[in-house]
């Protein structure tokens, strides 16, 4: 039976816990008597047979579905959409929940003698995948089996004649979607829902339409106004993507299929990440010393290299189909059951060590704005009631926060960063100033459309994310980062833990309660 | 009277570039700059008079004399010994605040015959640098009998002599002529392709030093169909100046091509290569690099501009070629046909009222500090500084002739 979740007090035995540092990892130790740690829960045990639990899933929907072969017949148009490489992270070993759920599905259609089936990667206005990356998702079968006919798509927010315009919704928000999903008789949607923010109507509002549709619901306003992310029920963000997936929903028929993941995150040999420090053995103190050592050996971009190539080990432990909202439901309650923790009451100190990968990028950098989405769009809003820091408090972040971007990925992130940031760091001014600038770019465009670029709208969207935290923190400390790369995005550089507690104490006074929320393995803490 | 001077010795001149190569602005120490104590000079002619000088200032031009850095260009067409100093305001004998015009022409020179250039307003272009009856200096400050601003007493003639107007503090009238330069580089052509259809009409500012600062506002001022500048600024003082004087755009060196390829919508190629560029660019520096960097940007049919006194450079001028892009120097002033004949002096001192530049004196000295002003001055981006200035007010006044 896996240990749930707890929140460790710290008193003068508490040996020095992990914090991750981007590439790396640091042994701090934190003040006595008013510092606490979060836990994750450990990991649940995996769905014994995950392959049959798909089966049943589709055979057995939720909601008022009709199973999935009912829905099934000969000459109809069939597509199949499926979340990006954004998840899960790090990428998951071989089968990965989409090519589990993917191959079942199509087993069904070819019973049915469905020949018109497409596939498509809904990455909304993220960057197109790599053969490579698609061929991880979908296995070999899947991909040998479509890419060659052209049967396998990547959602292209910017095609013209590849977008429809469905209508508004009751408050003004275009529903604007691919033309494959809006003229088929079915879309099946295959998701991994690895943070409580993912999954349900956001899946088809996000990855499958347009800039002119996103926008509604990724802006300031619905981020501010979004408490938290990973709270739908306290979200605009997920309100909006609500109204729009279901208006979607009156046009097109669509069949959820929601997994969820248990959080055993690092493969054996770094078993130590996921541990509690005073349990850690012989070994897993040698593999830190190790790990430690051998990283900092390295140059940057060799350490990148080698984190990258990380694959989790995490195995399913839920699927569950059919109508959209009944599933998320159930999937929501499902990712609760591994993720959630119990937390007593705020502090005025939260410390959050950020590792080498985010949702935006998976093989590649985490540049400084990544740095700022994972920590403070991110890591902040793992709350459910209220954050982990009080209002006016501190967020302490660890990360190398290099002044290095992907050219490839991220180009409209190095303008944001050089152009944008230089002038405003305020998200209202940035959206104003800016936004629409960017987004309709040329150049970001084709990089968008031809190469694999996020859209030029990206790193704004990574800024609003945290624009909740933004306003609720009275300051955000770096530490280890590049001073001038943290100070062009309005924090402060810190060199040690210790430093940046010191300075936070000009915010909140003298020896304030800490938090150290000891992420990944992701958890949600449910703050009383 | 008291004077700063440059001689023409050769193993201080060999001294200053070493020096200045290991620190900009050493020159003022080891090199061929001396405060002495001289005879006023003469009236060389009818027309001249001898001025007082208020406050002068450090150019670029001066440093690069002062560090043994001029080009050899400029040997036949100055006169040693001399004293430095051209960006002069001054009383003249006659009760008038003026500042100088300082390139000494046909008519200053006593030719009666003027060139070609100077009867046509154009003293810039004059053929006659070393004719007349003064020695050869293209100048005031470059010319032995002239004198200079690095003093108490220096003469001009009445042609080069402009009216401050009440009102204009000396700490921006100081700042006339090298705006008076900055306007006539602004003011320069487009280029054949000029914006172009659907093409953002951009200028981009290599530069915000003064020369740079004062063409930022220049063009802010005066040049309607440049809607958006984009000034390239090392400094952080720099670049808040160059948003007050009308940058739309402030960028740092090495963010210039992505800050030009916002504005002007044009793609990166592989090698950081632009699709397009701005139509005009001004290189306010002079250097290989910034010459570099400036060629990147221009867009093919565009102009580019060399305002800042040039060092021998090599640079690659392949895309010069292959994009058909026009290269003119900017040297000095005179009337400017596109604001309809007036001269640049007249667009210099409203735009000194109107820009304030007396905000762009940062530090004076008195003529007894040349080694620190001298440091000062070229170290004035790292310092936090723009221009730096001789200050003479203090001082007592040569008696007229």
């Amino acid at each position: 039976m896996p240990r749930p979740g707890f929140v460790l007090e710290v008193d003068r035995s508490t040996p020095p816990v992990l914090v991750w540092h981007g590439e790396g990892f640091r042994l701090e130790r934190l003040p006595a008597e008013r510092s606490r740690v979060v836990y994750a829960p450990e990991p649940l045990a995996p769905l014994p047979d995950p392959d049959a639990a798909v089966r049943r899933a589709l055979l057995e929907p939720l909601g008022d579905s009709p199973p999935l072969p009912e829905l099934l017949y000969a000459g109809m148009r069939l597509t199949i959409a499926f979340d990006d490489l954004s998840l899960p992270l790090p990428p998951m070993r071989r089968p990965d929940n989409r090519q589990r759920v993917i191959e079942a599905v199509l087993e069904l259609a070819a019973e049915a003698g469905v020949d018109d089936v497409v596939l498509i990667a809904a990455l909304g206005l993220h960057r197109r995948m790599t053969d490579a990356e698609l061929r991880h998702c979908l296995g070999d079968r899947i991909f040998d089996a479509f890419a060659p006919y052209g049967a396998l798509l990547q959602h292209d927010a910017e095609d013209p004649s590849g977008l429809v315009m469905l209508g508004q919704t009751d408050k003004g928000e275009d529903v604007e979607v691919n033309r494959r999903v809006a003229e088929s008789d079915l879309l099946v949607y295959v998701n991994i829902n690895l943070v409580a923010m993912d999954g349900g109507h956001k899946s088809t509002s996000t990855g499958l339409m347009s800039y002119r549709s996103v926008r509604h619901h990724h802006n300031v306003r619905t981020l501010q106004h979004s408490r938290s992310l990973m709270d739908r029920p306290n979200s605009e963000l997920h309100s909006s993507a609500w109204r729009i997936g279901r208006l979607l929903g009156q046009q097109v028929r669509v069949f959820q299929v929601e997994t969820t993941l248990n959080n055993d995150t690092f493969p054996s040999q770094m078993a130590f990440l996921q541990k509690r420090e005073w349990e850690w053995g012989v070994k897993d103190r040698a593999t830190f010393v190790a790990a430690s050592r051998g990283a900092d050996a390295l140059s940057p971009s060799a350490k990148r290299a080698l984190f990258q190539a990380v694959l989790s080990p995490q195995q399913m432990t839920s699927v569950q189909a059919g109508e959209v909202e009944a599933v998320h439901a159930a999937t929501i309650a499902n990712l609760h059951r591994q993720q959630l923790v119990e937390v007593e009451g705020q502090s005025d100190v939260v410390i959050f060590g950020l590792p080498h990968v985010g949702p935006y990028n998976v093989g590649s950098i985490m540049n400084p704005i990544l740095v700022m989405c994972l920590s403070l769009g991110y890591f902040f809003n793992f709350y459910i009631g209220k954050p982990l820091v009080r209002p006016g408090g501190v967020v302490i972040v660890s990360h190398p926060t290099p002044w290095a971007f992907h050219p490839v990925h991220h180009p409209s992130y190095i303008d944001f960063f050089e152009e944008v940031l230089s002038s405003t760091t305020d998200p209202l001014q940035i959206e104003k100033l800016y936004e629409e600038r960017f987004a309709t770019d040329e150049w970001y465009r084709h990089l968008y459309r031809t190469s694999y670029a996020y859209h030029g709208v990206h790193p704004f969207y990574m800024w609003y994310w945290g624009a909740h935290a933004l306003e609720y923190a009275s300051n955000t400390i770096i530490v280890g980062g590049n001073r001038r790369a943290v100070r062009r995005m309005g924090f402060k550089p810190a060199t040690t833990l210790a430093d940046a507690l010191e300075m936070a104490e000009d915010q909140v006074g003298r020896d304030p309660t800490i938090t150290y929320f000891r992420c990944p393995p992701i958890m949600l803490a449910n703050v009383h | 009277m008291k004077a700063l001077q440059v001689d023409r010795t050769v193993a201080r001149f060999a001294m200053a570039r070493v020096a200045s190569g290991l620190r900009p602005g050493a020159g003022g120490r080891f090199g061929p700059l001396r405060l002495v104590d001289v005879t006023p000079p003469d009236l060389p002619g009818p027309g001249w008079q001898r001025l007082s000088p208020r406050l002068a200032g450090i150019c670029g031009s001066d440093l690069a004399t002062v560090d043994a850095r001029s080009s050899r260009w400029f040997e036949p067409i100055v006169s040693f010994p001399f004293v430095p100093g051209h960006e002069v305001v001054a009383d003249a004998e006659d009760g008038r605040r003026v500042v100088i015009e300082p390139v000494l022409a046909c008519e200053a020179r006593g030719i009666q015959a003027f060139c070609s250039a100077c009867a046509e307003g154009r003293r810039r272009h004059c053929r006659n640098l070393t004719g007349g009856h003064i020695s050869p200096g293209l100048q005031t400050g470059y010319c032995r009998e002239t004198g200079g601003g690095w003093s108490l007493a220096l003469v001009a003639h009445q042609s080069q002599l402009h009216d401050v107007p009440e009102g204009l503090a000396d700490e921006a009238a100081v700042l006339v002529e090298p705006a008076a330069c900055a306007i006539h580089a602004a003011l320069m052509p487009m280029g054949a392709a000029g914006a172009g259809a659907g093409q953002e009409p951009a200028a981009v500012v290599i530069g915000a030093g003064t020369l740079g600062l004062c063409t930022i506002a220049a063009l802010s001022r005066f040049r309607e169909d440049v809607t958006r500048v984009i000034a390239i600024a090392k400094y952080p003082h720099q670049r808040d100046l160059a948003a007050r004087l009308g940058a739309t755009s402030v960028a740092e060196p090495t963010e210039l091509r992505r800050a030009v390829r916002r504005v002007t919508g044009s793609w990166i190629r592989d090698g950081g290569q632009l699709s397009g560029g701005a139509p005009l660019v001004i290189d306010c520096v002079g250097s290989a690099a910034s010459l570099a960097d400036a060629l990147a940007v221009t867009a093919p049919g565009g102009s580019l501009v060399l305002a800042g006194m040039p060092a021998p450079a090599h640079v690659d001028l392949t895309p010069l070629w292959q994009r058909e892009v026009s290269l003119s120097g900017a040297y000095t002033y005179g009337p400017e046909p596109a604001m309809g004949g007036r001269h640049s002096f007249d667009l210099a001192f409203e735009l000194a009222d109107a820009a304030r530049f007396e905000r762009l004196l940062s530090a004076t000295y008195p003529l007894e500090r040349p080694v620190e002003a001298i440091e000062h001055a070229a170290a004035a981006g790292r310092r936090g500084a723009i221009k730096i200035a001789f200050d003479m007010r203090g001082e007592k006044k040569i008696p007229p002739n």
